[in-house]
């Protein structure tokens, strides 16, 4: 059984915003509800990167723990969904998700909350699989016809990836060791750089290292 | 006779007109930390797969490995 995951690689995000327009149109998506974003940081200096966000289907979601209504379930395949018939719109998990994915359109006059909208990892919800309803409610139901999250999918560089966690890892650890980066194939600096350093590229085998820049002195000689 | 026979319709006609007033639960009795909402089916539950999980693994998997680009060029 598959373990459905998101990864995005920020060493590839180019920050086109491809995914966001990708769920936007997939599951027409109303004005003021993101359920995918691209975060960069470090916007215009060296080093900047880019991650596309959306809900990440948390082994042990936190919006789940929260909901007073208990609206959450998630599926045999890992992905967290809920029951909009339920949800009283008090925005729990919103403050409980660390990802800000959880979304709320405004539903009235006064900025009344509507009831929560978010990533479903395009696998729909408690209605019958591809119906209307289940359309209108939660959007269009792409696991129910074999295919992965539109986002994913388009994904004209790669970066973002969505499916089997057990696959993406895979492709993930070629990935990395294709770019050659000896020691530190994995952890934090590999996905999002050193703190205070450009990204290393690395080098064919046999170039020379480069010299050492000296260091800005800020003043004129 | 006649005032029986009025009798009658009218118990007759009381327990017809209310019979929809029975009392019904009109809000939902949440269970503390248990799923409350309606069920779902399996992604492969329906047109489609019409149940076949194998089959639906397989398309799954399929794409999944088609977002590797190195297994697209080959080596």
């Amino acid at each position: 059984m598959a373990r459905m995951k998101f990864l995005c690689d920020a060493e590839r995000c180019i920050e086109c915003n491809g995914c966001v327009t990708a769920c936007k149109q997939e599951h027409e998506i109303p004005w003021g509800v993101n359920r995918r974003r691209v975060v960069t940081i470090n916007d215009g200096v060296p080093g900047e990167r880019s991650i596309s966000v959306a809900c990440m289907h948390c082994s042990d979601a936190p919006c789940m723990a929260v909901c007073p209504v208990d609206c959450f379930y998630k599926t045999g395949e890992g992905v967290v969904l809920h029951d909009k018939d339920l949800c009283i719109g008090c925005g729990y998990c919103f403050y409980a998700c660390p990802f800000g994915a959880p979304q709320f359109p405004q539903a009235g006059a006064f900025g009344v909350r509507g009831k929560m909208d978010k990533c479903t990892f395009c696998a729909g919800g408690p209605e019958q699989d591809t119906s209307e309803a289940e359309f209108k409610k939660y959007g269009r139901n792409r696991l129910a016809e074999g295919k992965l999250p539109a986002c994913a999918e388009m994904c004209s560089t790669k970066a973002l990836l969505g499916g089997d966690g057990d696959v993406l890892a895979d492709i993930y650890r070629q990935r990395v060791t294709v770019r050659g980066k000896s020691g530190e194939v994995w952890g934090w600096a590999t996905a999002y750089g050193l703190p205070g350093q450009a990204p290393q590229r690395s080098a064919p085998a046999g170039t020379p290292a480069p010299a050492p820049t000296p260091p800005a002195s800020g003043t004129k000689s | 006779m006649t005032r029986a026979f009025v009798k009658v319709v009218i118990i007759a006609g009381g327990a017809l007109a209310l019979a929809a007033c029975g009392e019904r639960p009109q809000v939902v009795n949440y269970k503390q930390g248990t799923y409350q909402g309606k069920p779902d089916t399996p992604p492969y539950a329906g047109a489609p797969f019409n149940g076949n999980e194998k089959e639906w693994d397989n398309a799954i998997r399929t794409r999944n490995i088609a977002q590797n680009e190195y297994k697209r060029i080959g080596d």
